[in-house]
């Protein structure tokens, strides 16, 4: 699949950004006051935000994007646009209290919480609804979105939060937690899309074309000599070694780096080291999306390869 | 509502005989010629006489090799558009209700005006057979010709999709497979007709006919008697002549 | 879930309007000619779709001509007429008013008229127009006149003339509904395109056998039930092997042979003799027979006559005669044709070869068809059944375009005859005007070309022996430019116009004054060595000056060869003028029936353009050429079309057979009709007048058909076409190659006139393939035309070039394997006349020794308008850079013309070649060459025909 910088931006933002969200509305000990309050939203809420934006950066039609809030019955895009929709305003609602009156509301932000980790769980079931990607097409896949959210957003809040414990847990064993099952679930999400193929289906050329009973199947010459939309958008190859030098960079970049900055945390300095932890992650993130489309193979690949 | 009609009246559709299509591409830009005029935007064609063409097209030709264990290779030629699919995964992903299954013949459509362009639907459908329109950012696909099929300004024998209208092979046909003894159900069920990719449980409505086996038993005949007497060619020749008066 | 009506839906409008009108005209996508209903609105082109009514496509369409709209709208459209202002080959151009151009030509031609009307040479390409052009030249006196047919399918078209009076396509096609066993050779796709597609879905649905035979297994080869993967150049020796186990097998149809052919008659035997291997005449000059029963002589003339087709016969003057037959029948009978002899050279397995014919014998013996309709032969017989051998062929340029095509296509109708399948039901039919014999045809016209006047009769004909050669005095002078007529190629029918630059600049046999083309990509795709031929058709002599002094050249569109022309001439796209599909030309009629048809302007030119031929007609009338000036001097035709309807060739004879007459009541023959364009475009844009059942088969024997054709003006009066086995006018030219017969070939010329002339079909390899293993070019290469691009035209369409807008060259796995080359890879590709540089592409269903790739996809950077960069250019390649107009100097020095012997058809397939890995070299084919400019502007943006419509 073809890795869009606006999807990959979008799903790396808006994961920490309502990740950060549901950990504010589960009550995540913050400075209170007006304007630490509204830092804490701006950066919660603001990421959220900027990630749906970029998103409709990639649509044909941004002007109608308000249409795509009318299926959620069906379409999982949809439900995430209308989750996400619902979980700004409850958490606008939620800051604002928190902001003028100096009270965070405990139900409502266990209900911001639960909208802000349904979006999520939305966004990837977007992937993971798509039987045409076997990589993607797994419960893994939103365990995978929903364990980066919530370290993203650990690191986040630790960053902004305060306090090095959290009902006797450190701060920074929490986010080394996190990390540690995010990265794990990932792991485990590799190995699957690695060893897949296209064997979940049992797909290839053979049944793409029905053809595979008569023999081996191989494509001679595609349709038209030129590229189009779909061996752009979906017939995109990448070279092993660069995915191999990618896989570094995210396993470096989202799991050494901000594990070592946890540790560090324990030493002091908790939230520089948990802000530069959170941008070290974002960059293994950004790395790690780019490789979740890149590596991913659409069916109709059997088509045209 | 991107919901899938829980039945339709009708299951319209395409048989593509594989046995006798050449890749002659005729079906594929009488298509293209069709609809981009008609149903919907323009198929359009970015960079049509530069370095990179590239348009929406709803239909396109592969050309597959296929070994057998015990045969020299063979060429099949393969076209391929929407299949119509009842279970069709590119309408239920749709988050804006612009992709939709008609009730009343399965048709599978878009309605343009709706289409946000974010390409989720060709993302769902395995085969490869909805395109973003270069142009006009919506997204495009095979309507069956529905601007044709029921088209009172057309005469009646060409109220067909125009990619069967014009094959020079009679390798596509129309018709309705929810009606067991049309012609396409017919030949479906007497050629062994199959789906693309079942495992995908989209249940395509479209069908393709497999290639004929390309061997054949050899009828062993010596008509005319047969000339490998003693005497060779030349008494053959001889009694022959006799035998003609 | 309920069924849910949708908003949406009910917005739909599924009977929108289509059109405002439907004109009806003719396609010209390609040669094949189909019939197209053209919808317009609001002016424009809407859709184009196959004309039901029509006898060629029957509705349906192929992608070239769905694709018409791009070629109607093609920004590289030529819009008015150029004067050259840069160098040749620059395309640096002025516009210029159309009264200056044709101004210009008329000095330039009237010059040349006036001097020596030999320094003309005017050769036109794929037009369909040959019956004016060809008359156009007659009446201007040049010799140098022929259309493409010689780089094209000459043999073709020669070897079935000379053989029964017919061939394939245009001169007839298999019996669709009745065959039984369809076998193609050498089609990819084209030639004709539609109703072979139609034809094999015919017998697709009634499981009729399709064999195909062809190095390369795609088009139709792909879907036909068995594939015989050849080798190229040796369909003959695989088709003599199939005759070699008929025979042993006698399965051949001896009553037919005896009625149709010339198997009984009676060859001299007289080695030494001036006339040994001709055919034993009686006083009245008929062939000699000798009786079976008696073994007395007697004509093959004489009533009730049943001749023995073996033994030795004395004849008066005491020499003896064979009948053919037994000649025939020990040539092939002989072991070097039996299958295990040819497999090797073939790359046919024995048993395919050996069961092959089992089959067909089979079909044509055991399936045998026997129609209750009684018919009358040309002696009188009345026959009571038609019977059918049904057993059917259809083949093309796989195995024309060979150096031994002419006698390959001779043993292919060779093994027709032997089975019986001609004309017959079942097998293959004429198609009207046809048959046409040698005896019906014209000789060639060229000898004596004076100052001023025209030529006695056509450039173009049929010689029957060395006497109607076109030699100067000395018997060894072509006359022609092109050497066509000469011992070079005595039997080239269709002219060489693949060895007209070449002769020109090498002013072999004389140089030119001007170069008049019409539609012919000469400076590329058409062109062997088309990096020589652009460099002489620029390259400049001692002085300074061309060595081609003037180039007239017209096209619709900014091809490569436009930009070596001195003067261009627009012509208009197909939709915007008149043409004839002329039964005096090339018909497009239907074995059932007499067909031609029209094309009339169904939109506007919006440019400054004219139909060639009205242009060649304003020219003719402007150079004062006969039939073309009215007594005052003034032009006899309006235009073409005006020609088209007043024209007359014969009395009561013109372009057009249908409704002629004052009122239109007229077939074929008749006085002008003023509202003959009107009748043809009610009608479709065509006519069709049925051949009654009883003429339907044995056209070649049959009384009413005869009758039929005559009243028809398809000939004038009845003519007897015997089926030649045995070839006499072959042997001629070898006597004359002994010594026996004047005028005599030079020295040089006889060794080869004696090899390749047998009057039987015979096979000998390629001459590309002399020394080629040796030479390090073991290879076989060659070229296939794709069904959705049609030569260089396509390129300029922006839907087709997107189907193949560039082109690998496909190479077998076991050749990849051996020079360690996978998809992608570039590799060098050599002959012996140069080099490429291409991207590879494997391929397993292909003749083991046989590289190939899709023919015309390469462009000159900057023609067509694409922009300088595009894939065509870069990524496309022609094969053309690697074949010789010429072949290697031989030990004396001389170099044959790369063609036929016979014919002088060019011989692309002979190509043999290497092949090894390459660096990418920046990733483009090469050769490359300076961009052309280009004199149409080039557009921008992209592309939303028929946005306005949507719906």
């Amino acid at each position: 699949m073809h890795p869009a910088i606006s999807v990959i931006f979008f799903t790396v933002t808006s994961g920490a950004g309502f990740g950060l969200i549901a950990l504010l509305g589960l009550g995540w000990p913050m400075r209170d006051g007006l304007v630490p309050a509204f830092l804490v939203a701006l950066l919660a809420g603001g990421l959220a935000a900027a990630g749906l934006v970029s998103s409709t950066f990639h649509l044909g039609h941004p002007e109608r994007a308000w249409r795509a809030f009318s299926q959620w019955r069906s379409s999982w895009l949809s439900r995430e646009g209308v989750l996400a929709v619902a979980t700004l305003l409850l958490f606008a609602a939620y800051s604002l209290t928190w902001m003028f009156a100096g009270v965070r509301l405990t139900a409502l932000g266990y209900l911001v919480a639960a909208l802000a980790l349904a979006t999520v769980l939305a966004t990837g079931m977007i992937y993971a609804s798509l039987k045409s990607i076997p990589q993607w097409h797994g419960v893994l896949t939103p365990l995978c979105y929903l364990a980066f959210s919530l370290a993203s957003a650990a690191l986040l809040a630790g960053a902004a939060g305060v306090g090095a414990d959290l009902s006797g847990i450190g701060v920074a064993w929490i986010g080394l937690a996190g990390l540690v099952l995010a990265w794990a679930i990932k792991l485990a999400w590799w190995r699957r899309a690695g060893a897949i193929g296209f064997s979940a289906t049992g797909s290839d050329t053979g049944t793409a074309t029905g053809l595979g009973k008569l023999g081996r199947v191989r494509l001679l010459e595609r349709p038209h000599t030129g590229e189009n939309y779909l061996t752009r958008e979906m017939v995109h190859r990448i070279g092993r070694k660069h995915a191999a030098k990618l896989r570094a960079i995210a396993l470096v970049a989202g799991f050494a780096v901000p594990s070592v900055l946890c540790l560090i945390a324990l030493l002091g300095a908790v939230n520089l080291a948990f802000a530069v932890a959170a941008l070290s992650l974002a960059v293994g993130l950004f790395a790690e999306r780019w490789l979740f489309f890149a590596e991913a193979q659409h069916s109709v690949s059997l088509y045209y390869d | 509502m991107t919901s899938l009609p829980a039945r339709t009246d009708k299951k319209l559709g395409l048989a593509i005989d594989l046995d006798i299509c050449v890749g002659c591409h005729a079906c594929v830009v009488s298509c293209k010629e069709w609809n981009t005029g008609g149903y919907g935007s323009a198929l359009g064609d970015a960079d049509p006489y530069g370095d990179t063409p590239e348009g929406a097209w709803l239909n396109r030709i592969h050309t597959f090799e296929v070994t057998p264990p015990d045969a020299p290779a063979q060429i099949v030629h393969f076209p391929k558009s929407c299949l119509h699919c009842e279970d069709a995964p590119c309408v239920t992903v749709c988050p804006t209700g612009a992709s939709y299954k008609r009730g009343e013949d399965g048709i599978v459509l878009v309605d343009e005006s709706m289409c946000i362009g974010c390409g989720l639907c060709a993302w769902a459908c395995p085969y490869g057979a909805r395109e973003m329109d270069p142009v006009a950012k919506v997204m495009k696909k095979c309507t069956l010709c529905v601007d044709r099929i029921y088209n009172d300004n057309i005469p009646e024998v060409d109220r067909v999709p125009s990619c069967v209208r014009t094959c020079p092979a009679n390798a596509r046909h129309f018709g309705d497979f929810a009606d067991p003894d049309s012609a396409v159900s017919r030949m479906t069920a007497e050629r062994g007709g199959f789906e693309l990719m079942p495992e995908m449980a989209t249940k395509p409505v479209n069908r393709y006919l497999p290639p004929r086996p390309k061997a054949r038993a050899v009828q062993e005949a010596q008509p005319n008697g047969g000339a490998q007497a003693a005497d060779g060619f030349l008494g053959w020749l001889d009694r022959a002549l006799e035998r003609l008066g | 879930m309920p069924v849910q009506a949708k908003k949406s839906e009910s917005r739909l409008d599924t009977s929108p309007a289509v059109s405002d009108e439907i004109r009806r005209t003719t396609c010209y996508m390609c040669a094949c000619r189909c019939g197209i209903n053209v919808h317009l609105r609001d002016g424009k082109v809407r859709y184009i779709e196959g004309n039901r009514d029509h006898p060629i496509n029957r509705g349906v369409l192929c992608a070239k001509g769905s694709a018409g709209i791009m070629q109607q709208y093609s920004p590289a459209r030529l819009r008015k007429p150029l004067l050259r202002t840069g160098e040749r080959g620059e395309g640096k151009f002025k516009e210029i008013e159309w009264e200056e151009a044709l101004a210009l030509a008329t000095q330039w031609l009237g010059d040349v008229r006036r001097k020596d009307p030999r320094k003309l040479a005017f050769f036109t390409g794929r037009d369909q127009s040959q019956s004016l052009t060809g008359w156009w030249a007659q009446q201007y006196g040049t010799p140098n006149f022929a259309a493409h047919g010689g780089f094209c399918s000459v043999n073709m078209a020669a070897g079935g003339i000379y053989t029964f009076g017919g061939a394939f396509w245009e001169f007839g096609s298999p019996d669709w509904e009745r065959t039984e066993m369809f076998l193609v050779f050498g089609v990819a796709e084209d030639h004709d395109s539609n109703p072979i597609k139609l034809g094999l879905s015919r017998l697709k649905a009634r499981g009729v056998k399709i064999v195909g035979v062809n190095p390369v297994r795609t088009g139709y080869n792909a879907i036909a039930d068995e594939w015989v993967g050849i080798t190229p150049g040796t369909d003959g020796l695989f088709i003599l092997s199939l005759i070699h186990e008929l025979l042993k097998a006698g399965t051949v149809d001896l009553d037919y042979l005896i009625r149709y052919t010339n198997a009984a008659w009676l060859v001299i035997d007289a080695p030494g003799d001036a006339d040994h291997g001709l055919f034993a005449r009686g006083e009245d000059g008929e062939a000699l027979v000798a009786e079976r029963a008696t073994c007395a002589l007697s004509s093959r003339k004489r009533a009730g006559v049943k001749p023995a087709l073996k033994g030795r016969f004395a004849l008066a003057d005491g020499r003896f005669a064979v009948p053919a037959f037994e000649l025939l029948a020990h040539k092939y009978l002989d072991e070097q044709y039996a299958p295990e002899k040819t497999a090797e050279a073939t790359g046919v397995p024995a048993e395919q070869t050996r069961r092959l014919a089992r089959e067909m014998a089979e079909a044509a013996f055991q399936r045998e068809i026997v129609l209750q309709r009684p018919w009358t032969d040309l002696n009188g017989e009345r026959h009571e059944t038609m019977i059918g051998r049904p057993v059917s062929f259809h083949a093309m340029r796989g195995i024309s375009a060979h150096s031994n095509g002419f006698q390959t296509a001779r043993a292919l109708h060779l093994l027709q005859i032997l089975i019986g399948s001609i004309d017959c039901p079942g097998g293959y039919r004429f198609k009207p005007p046809y048959p046409r014999p040698v005896s019906a045809q014209p000789k060639p016209h060229g000898k004596g070309a004076c100052a001023g006047e025209a030529l006695p009769g056509p450039h173009l004909g049929f010689p029957e022996g060395p006497e109607d050669l076109l030699l100067e005095d000395d018997g060894v002078t072509p006359v022609r430019l092109d050497k066509a007529f000469s011992w070079d190629a005595p039997l080239s029918a269709h002219g060489l116009m693949h060895m007209v630059i070449a002769n020109a600049h090498a002013r072999d046999p004389y140089g030119i004054d001007v170069l008049f083309l019409y539609m012919a990509n000469m400076a590329w795709n058409s062109s062997m060595n088309t990096s020589g031929t652009m460099r002489m058709l620029s390259d400049k002599d001692e002085n300074g000056a061309y060595v081609i002094p003037k180039i007239i050249y017209s096209d619709a569109y900014s091809s490569e060869m436009v930009a070596y022309a001195d003067l261009v001439l627009p012509d208009t796209t197909y939709l915007e003028r008149h043409d004839c599909i002329s039964l005096l030309d090339r018909p497009i009629s239907e074995p059932d029936a007499m067909c031609d048809a029209i094309r009339w302007p169904v939109v506007e030119p919006d440019r400054q353009v004219r139909g060639f031929q009205s242009a060649l007609l304003d020219l003719g009338a402007r150079l004062g050429l006969p039939g073309m000036t009215k007594e005052d001097g003034t032009a006899k035709y309006r235009d073409y079309a005006d020609y088209m309807i007043r024209h007359e060739r014969r009395p009561g004879v013109g372009p057009l057979a249908g409704w002629r007459g004052a009122d239109g009541g007229k077939v074929g023959r008749g006085e002008p009709n003023p509202d003959q364009i009107e009748r043809y475009i009610a009608n479709g844009g065509f006519f069709r007048e049925h051949v009654p059942e009883e003429a339907a088969y044995f056209k070649h024997a049959n009384a009413a058909w005869q009758d039929w054709a005559i009243a028809r003006g398809l000939q004038d009066k009845r003519v007897e076409n015997v089926f030649q086995l045995y070839l006499e006018p072959l042997r001629k030219f070898q006597l004359a190659a002994e010594g026996k017969r004047s005028p005599q070939p030079p020295q040089t010329h006889r060794e080869r006139i004696l090899r390749c002339f047998d009057p039987l079909p015979v096979w000998y390899p390629p001459f590309g393939d002399e020394g080629a293993t040796a030479g390090g070019f073991p290879l076989h290469a060659l070229t296939q035309r794709p069904a959705a691009m049609y030569h260089s035209w396509g390129s300029q369409n922006a839907w087709l070039r997107q189907i193949h807008g560039s082109n690998p060259l496909f190479v077998p796995g076991a050749v990849c394997d051996e020079a360690g080359l996978a998809d992608g890879d570039w590799a060098w590709v050599t002959s012996p006349h140069g080099r490429i540089h291409v991207q590879v592409k494997r391929m397993e269903a292909v003749n083991a020794h046989t590289l190939w790739t899709w023919n015309a996809i390469g462009k000159r950077s900057g023609a067509w308008t694409l922009s300088a960069d595009a894939p065509e250019a870069r990524k496309g390649f022609l094969l053309n850079h690697l074949i010789s107009e010429l072949l290697p100097p031989r030990q004396d020095g001389l170099r044959w013309s790369n063609s036929d012997p016979i014919t002088g058809q060019a011989a692309w397939f002979d190509l043999r070649v290497r092949i090894e890995k390459a660096p990418a070299e920046g990733g483009v084919t090469q050769p490359q060459f300076t961009a052309q400019t280009n004199p149409v502007a080039a557009p921008s943006g992209p592309l939303t025909y028929g946005k306005e419509w949507a719906s």
